[in-house]
């Protein structure tokens, strides 16, 4: 099995090629420039994972809702599964910089976090 | 009259950092003049991460990297008067502002800094046939009406332009259900970042269509759908390409215009390809005490390059303060070209004691292409890069001796691409 990727560690944008067994496991990673490259590759394979940011609706604040994001970068699959998390959450303001809005969103070990002050 | 050592017009990153570093440098009074209710400018509606890595070496959001610079502002004895619509600058650097507490306001001040940032191309200037029909909007309004305002402006979307902007509205519309069905680029190539066309696009499976425009738009109260057709090398529709795509939504990400209305105002000389004031390395406009940095002066792609280059204007205008030069200055010109579109700044001072950082775009995107910088034939730097694109700033450090030791007054800086 093979996958095409562009690695998105710096702006040159290597096109990488990375071969995997049947069982996932990289086995090569060429195209790359740098050794950064390798374990984007690797990463993107594995174990793809992505910050998360949107917003949850407040109640009684300045503005109707506050900006929130993943305190950690989540797994790639479940973004949209946290997304309906955020947005089945509604809170009261006020909202505190770093307040924790939902802790430990679908069982990710990761908590939402307020970004901004409402 | 109010008289102020340095007023800074526009309270997002670049004014901020500009009004901080000129705190740092020992300027006393200080005025932050801002048009919105709060400080923080457009970041306060870009909540994506990604600010910062360069600045603070950690990955924030747009508000997170605002806040940082909101609280520093808030512990000095800097002044901010928001929701404050500056109108003109007069002779003698004379600031006339207005705002609901205080009516009409004349400032006075030795410097002053233009940190007005930039403004979204809007659909006006793109002569797409079609009606007025709601459901067209730049992605920027898009973005403020889902982060700030709470709502979701449609369901089926076209993205037409490539920018940054629009490619961070792809993920966001998607990511709260609406159905994003492509982003046509006129381009053969995408102005945004690689890293943005990967993770907003890509991951989400959303089509990116280069060579490609919108040609109409139909409906008459709501947009019902578009025109898009493939364009030529002359950027022209190509005949029989033409496709009909359902939309309620068209959002446009066509390009930044520096907001220099002010600038012009005040007589101040504008570069035509940036858009912005042509300047000195230490970000001094043609007007002697009047500075300029951010977006207002070159659209940035990364607020860290944003907040780096409002330093220098900052510690600019406190050396203009403290030392209130006359006379003269004797400038080396620096031009771009073959390949290089501007360079900022476009003056450097021939006895400048500082290493000089000259940002530049290039009009093209190049593989192992050498950026040069030469005077009078002399090669002063010289690196072979990997890949150079339109969407990626780009900056080389010139030494001061170098600069010093200039016998031409002029550099430029150019491409040198291999033969295919």
């Amino acid at each position: 099995m093979t996958r095409d990727m562009i690695c998105v560690s710096c702006p040159i944008g290597c096109a990488l090629h990375v071969e995997l067994d049947d069982a996932g496991n990289v086995l090569s990673v060429s195209g790359n420039t740098c050794k950064r490259g390798e374990k984007y590759a690797i990463d993107e394979c594995t174990n793809p994972v992505r910050m998360l940011t949107s917003t949850v609706k407040v109640n009684g604040g300045k503005l109707p809702v506050v900006p929130v994001k993943t305190s950690a970068p989540i797994p790639k699959g479940k973004m949209f599964e946290c997304m309906k998390a955020i947005n089945n959450e509604v809170v009261d303001a006020p909202v505190k910089m770093g307040d924790i809005i939902i802790s430990n969103v679908c069982d990710t070990g990761v908590d939402i976090v307020a970004t901004n002050e409402v | 009259m109010l008289k102020y050592d340095l007023v800074v017009i526009g309270g997002g990153p670049a004014g901020m950092a500009a009004a901080l570093k000129a705190k740092e440098c020992g300027v006393k009074k200080i005025l932050i003049l801002e048009r919105a209710e709060t400080l923080g400018g457009i970041l306060e509606q870009c909540i994506h991460a990604g600010f910062g890595l360069h600045y603070f070496g950690e990955e924030l959001t747009g508000p997170e990297y605002a806040y940082r610079f909101i609280q520093e502002v808030e512990k000095t004895d800097i002044e901010v008067k928001v929701d404050t619509m500056v109108l003109e600058i007069r002779t003698g650097n004379v600031v006339v502002a207005t705002n609901n507490k205080d009516g009409m306001l004349e400032i006075s001040a030795t410097a002053i800094i233009l940190a007005m940032g930039c403004r979204e191309r809007p659909r006006g200037a793109l002569d797409i046939p079609g009606s007025r029909a709601s459901g067209i909007m730049t992605a920027g309004t898009a973005q403020k009406y889902v982060n700030i305002d709470g709502y979701m402006p449609g369901r089926k979307i076209v993205i037409l332009g490539s920018g940054d902007i629009g490619l961070i509205m792809a993920r966001r519309m998607t990511l709260e259900g609406a159905k994003v069905e492509m982003v046509c680029e006129l381009m053969p190539f995408s102005g945004g970042l690689q890293r943005n066309i990967v993770q907003c696009l890509d991951d989400l499976g959303i089509p990116l269509k280069l060579s490609c425009t919108v040609i109409k738009t139909h409906g008459i109260e709501r947009l019902e759908g578009v025109t898009i057709a493939n364009v030529d090398e002359h950027r022209q529709p190509i005949p029989g390409t033409e496709q009909y795509v359902e939309c309620d939504t068209l959002l446009l990400s066509v390009g930044l215009i520096p907001e220099n209305e002010l600038t012009r105002m005040a007589g101040i000389i504008i570069d035509p390809v940036t858009n912005g004031a042509i300047v000195d390395e230490n970000r001094q406009t043609s007007r002697p005490g009047i500075f300029a940095c951010g977006n207002v002066l070159q659209v940035h792609d990364l607020v860290d390059y944003v907040t780096a280059e409002s330093q220098i204007a900052g510690e600019g205008a406190a050396a203009y303060i403290a030392n209130r030069p006359r006379g003269r200055n004797h400038y080396v010109s620096v031009s771009a070209k073959d390949g290089v579109r501007y360079v900022v700044p476009q003056n450097i001072n021939e006895n400048t004691d500082k290493d000089v950082k000259l940002y530049f775009r290039v009009a093209d995107v190049f593989r192992n292409a050498k950026i040069i910088v030469e005077s009078d034939g002399k090669v002063l730097y010289s690196k072979k890069k990997p890949k150079l694109a339109p969407g990626e700033m780009e900056y080389v450090t010139i030494k001061a001796s170098d600069i010093g030791a200039l016998e031409k007054k002029q550099l430029t800086v150019r491409l040198e691409v291999p033969t295919k």
